[in-house]
């Protein structure tokens, strides 16, 4: 299987040349060792009950295009990964973080903060409820936009499978201009980042709906 | 590209990283996230450093994980890590590097004939994450580590921390440069 991550040095993301390590990763010969091979374990009593519905984290609505984003994390076997930490953050739907260095001259949204997280069931499914983000301006080169997307982080079973990724929604029009969503290696693997709008999760009268599968990284054996 | 849950689980292509980006400061971090033991913890150590770019100027948006057996040389298999009750050990830490660059945890020293903790960095300008080992210094087991000894003898002081005194080592996470820390591939 050929690796789908990005190369760490990609010029065109104009932080990665300093930031990019010039050796070769050391492959340990006798492969990783019981750490490596587990992962931490999070619990249902540490999440609050609403940590996966970012539209009710605050007193009022969100502004924006209320979205259903749903979808399973699995193994490169294709098996459901259960019980599994999946954590999101994003802009709001005018493309603003809270963050403070976030200088975008869009608006804050006083209902909305842009940060949620829920485990897998026995299913391996994940589900939050949102806001569609916006897409916002960035300095890498003149008049950069990234494409609308949701940061996602998940853990797995081992911590080779950790994975912090992003997903975008279907038919972006800045795709083609985005050298973060670029430096992935060939079509196919760039599609496997990209959202399908799922008419079967949207809910009548309330929210559209994303369907979007996580595959982690094969869960290494210890030799 | 995706259906509904098959009855058979067919195999399926990785998806891709992304990097962490400069603005998943008000996402991931959290309370108590450095601290895997209290600092009060009888056998507390502190580990603590810099996450460095190729001209040695610090990075204010980069993350440290950590995962780590404990004194036991036990892979902790209870929860807490978000929620700490300063009682259970859960083997896992996360700290964002602050505006110097620096991280730091509060932790204990694992166990096992070469102690060592397993590192996962994340950074606004890393695509994909790197992963490192953090080895203790004067440690009869390090020479017969066999992930150790896999590392070129001229960079494997990369991976082990430096004593600064009681209970406090330094790990400063070189991404590139003279100093380039070893990053491990699976
Ligand atoms: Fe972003």
């Amino acid at each position: 299987m050929s690796d789908p991550h990005p190369p760490y040095l990609y010029p065109p993301y104009r932080s990665t040349p300093l930031r990019a390590p010039s050796q070769p990763l050391v492959v340990p010969k006798y492969g990783p060792d019981a750490i490596e091979l587990s992962s931490p374990v999070f619990g249902h009593a540490e999440l609050g009950l609403l940590d996966n519905d970012l539209t009710k984290q605050h007193a009022g609505e969100p502004l924006g295009e209320r979205i259903v984003v749903t979808g399973r994390v699995l193994d490169s076997g294709g098996r459901p990964v259960p019980n599994t930490l999946v954590e999101i953050w994003q802009t709001n739907a005018a493309g603003r973080y809270i963050h403070l260095r976030d200088q975008h001259p869009a608006p804050l949204d006083p209902n909305f903060t842009g940060a949620g997280r829920c485990l897998t069931d026995a299913d391996g499914r994940y589900r939050f409820v949102t806001i569609k983000p916006g897409a916002y301006p960035w300095r890498n080169h003149h008049n950069a936009w990234r494409p609308a997307h949701i940061h996602i982080s998940v853990f797995g079973t081992a911590l080779s499978q950790r994975l912090v990724t992003q997903m975008y929604f279907p038919g972006d029009p800045l795709f083609a201009y985005d050298p973060i969503f670029g430096s992935i290696p060939g079509e196919k693997a760039r599609e496997r980042l990209v959202a399908r709008f799922d008419m079967d999760t949207t809910v009548p009268e309330w929210a559209l709906a994303y369907q979007w599968d996580i595959v982690l990284g094969a869960t290494p054996v210890e030799d | 590209m995706t259906q509904p849950t098959p009855a058979q689980p067919m195999p399926a292509q990785p998806t891709p990283s992304q990097t962490v980006g400069p603005f998943f400061g008000y996402a991931l971090p959290y309370a108590d996230g450095s601290r895997v033991v209290p600092e009060w913890h009888p056998d507390a150590i502190r580990i603590h450093g810099r996450v460095l770019d190729a001209e040695g100027e610090p990075l204010p948006d980069a993350l440290v994980e950590i995962w780590q057996t404990g004194p036991d040389g036990q892979v902790a298999a209870s929860y807490g890590a978000f929620s700490r009750d300063g009682h259970d050990f859960t083997g896992f830490g996360r700290c964002a590097t602050d505006a110097a660059g620096h991280y730091w945890f509060s932790t204990v020293k694992p166990g096992g004939a070469a102690p060592h903790i397993a590192v996962i960095v994340f950074a606004r300008g890393l695509l994909r994450s790197l992963a490192t080992r953090i080895y203790f210094p004067g440690e009869p087991g390090n020479a017969a580590d066999p992930v150790l000894s896999d590392v070129p003898a001229d960079r494997r002081d990369t991976l082990v921390a430096v004593r600064e005194g009681d209970r406090s080592y330094g790990f400063d996470v070189h991404l590139q440069g003279e100093q380039e820390t070893v990053f491990f591939g699976v």
